[in-house]
This record gives C-alpha cells, sequence and structure tokens, in this order.
C-alpha cells in the first residue's frame, strides 16, 4: 500500500462506527467474545468499524486483550 | 456515525449475575473494615499488575522509561482504583469483574502517556506544515513530487469545507501527528468528542476529493 492508498484509506468514513463513547463503553465484553474465540463483529459491526478506524481505542482493545489474556480473572 | 450499539445495559442477554469471582470483588469491596481495606489493596496490586505490563506492550513507540515510567503505571493503578470504587454501581455483570476493572487502567494509562506527550520539545499543535503530509502517510522524499497537486487539493478543501475547530483538529492529528489523547487533554476535550471532529472532518474532504486521490494510487 503506497502513502496515497494510506491516505485515501484514512479519509474513508464507515457509517456503521459507533466512535469512540460508544466503543469504550463495550469494549470489556467485546473483549472477552474475542478472547473467547467468538465473532464480537457480528454482534457488535458498529464497534469493529470503530476499532478498525480509531488507533488509540485499537491500542486499548489490544492492552485490554492482553491483560485478560495474560493476567486473567485472577 | 451510528449509535445502533448505543446501549450495552438495554441488551438483556447481556444481563446475568455475576461468575462467584466477580461476585466476590463485589461483596468485599462493598463491605466495610479490614476486609474492604484488604480487597482494594488486591485489587491495586493486580491493577498495577495490568499498567506495568502496558506500559511495557507500548514501549517502543514511547518516549517515557525507567523509573518515570513506573511512577506513571503506579499512578494509573492508583486512580483506576479510586475510579472503579466510585463506579462499582455501574458493574453490570456483562463480563467478569476484573476484565471491567483492567479496562479503567487501560484508560488511565493511554490518559496519562496522552498529557505526558507535551513534555516532548517537538510537540506542536497549530503549526501548519503540509510539507509533512506525505511522510505523515508513509511516503518518502523520492515521492515528494507526486503529492504536490494532492496536497494543494487537499489543502483548499480544508480551506473551503472545515469550520475552523475541525481545521484545528484535522491539523494537530493529521499534519502534526499530535496523538488523539495529547489532543483531548490539551483542548480540555474527550476522545469521542474529538474523534467525532475528525469524522466529519474526514468525510468532508473524502466527498470533495472523491475519485482524486483514487485516480493517483
Amino acid at each position: 500500500m503506497n502513502g496515497f492508498s494510506r491516505l485515501e484509506r484514512f479519509l474513508r468514513t464507515d457509517p456503521r462506527d459507533v466512535g469512540c463513547g460508544e466503543a469504550m463503553e463495550i469494549l470489556h465484553v467485546y473483549v472477552e467474545l474475542v478472547a473467547a474465540g467468538e465473532d464480537p463483529e457480528a454482534r457488535y459491526p458498529g464497534v469493529a468499524a470503530h476499532l478498525r478506524a480509531c488507533g488509540p481505542c485499537e491500542e486499548d482493545f489490544a492492552g485490554l486483550l492482553a491483560a485478560a489474556r495474560l493476567i486473567g480473572p485472577e | 456515525m451510528s449509535s445502533a450499539e448505543s446501549s450495552v445495559s438495554g441488551d438483556p442477554e447481556l444481563r446475568r449475575s455475576p461468575d462467584p469471582d466477580s461476585a466476590e470483588w463485589l461483596r468485599t469491596l462493598t463491605g466495610t473494615g479490614q476486609e474492604r481495606d484488604q480487597a482494594i489493596e488486591r485489587l491495586h496490586e493486580l491493577l498495577l499488575r495490568v499498567a506495568r505490563a502496558e506500559v511495557r506492550r507500548r514501549g517502543a513507540g514511547l518516549r517515557v522509561s525507567g523509573p518515570e515510567l513506573d511512577d506513571l503505571a503506579y499512578q494509573a493503578a492508583a486512580d483506576a482504583v479510586m475510579s472503579i470504587i466510585r463506579k462499582i454501581g455501574e458493574f453490570r455483570a456483562e463480563s467478569r469483574f476484573t476484565t471491567w476493572a483492567y479496562k479503567f487502567v487501560i484508560f488511565e494509562v493511554s490518559g496519562k502517556l496522552g498529557r505526558h506527550f507535551w513534555r516532548r520539545p517537538d510537540a506542536r499543535l497549530d503549526l501548519e506544515d503540509w510539507s509533512r503530509l506525505p511522510e505523515r502517510f508513509g511516503s518518502g522524499p523520492e515521492h515528494h513530487a507526486e503529492w504536490r497537486d494532492l496536497i494543494a487539493a487537499l489543502r483548499r478543501a480544508v480551506d473551503e469545507e472545515l469550520t475552523p475547530h475541525q481545521r484545528r483538529v484535522f491539523v494537530a492529528l493529521v499534519l502534526n501527528g499530535v496523538p488523539l489523547d495529547a489532543l483531548v487533554a490539551r483542548l480540555g476535550s474527550n476522545r469521542n468528542a474529538l474523534y467525532k471532529t475528525l469524522f466529519d472532518a474526514r468525510r468532508k474532504l473524502e466527498a470533495r476529493l472523491a475519485g482524486y486521490v483514487t485516480h493517483r494510487t
């Protein structure tokens, strides 16, 4: 992918994108679905669309998933 | 943006009784005396492990290290415990208690790293240097000439389509590479509001430049 493609992808918005607030509200549920091997995108397509577009929320998702997997429920 | 998935609490499938571990956390953290104190201490230890693991995981991209990074993790864990105690009544058992609690400390780490960004000497908010656009999208100097027309078109679209606030957010996030959480801290806003601002700006710019970028890919 070249720079033009990256710019084009950045400008393209997904109308299903629910935004940071709603995605972060549900993130713990979404992460447990991923950790359980289920398909969270089928249930929360708007959250999945958001995580694809929002770097900071995707980073929080990755961090929470890592914590849930590595540290577990304690 | 959509809001079809807005109400987690409105989804009856997600409402359930807490699992035994979560119920025990709830019982002890909402209890009294020594048992509650011990639960809070245990929660802090757990969240400190999560915070330390998270700052290590993000490590390569950070310009924070050593004791400063550990202090940030410690503070994130302490602040997360306070928030959890304050909001424990909002836990609805849609997940394990610990997954819900880990979310608080992950958010604290993000927020604190965002505020930390402004200590960097090269951190800029309003400088509008369009020559950095190709680099921001991963194009090396050898391609900069190819970007000239596109930069001019995008700049015109920014001038003519965006509100002053959208323009400021676009310049900070896109041209200057300010992290979203850093901009949140600087403007006293929140992530959702600034993301929405950028989302609307992207939509306007995409409509204005329809086909222009694709033609060059």
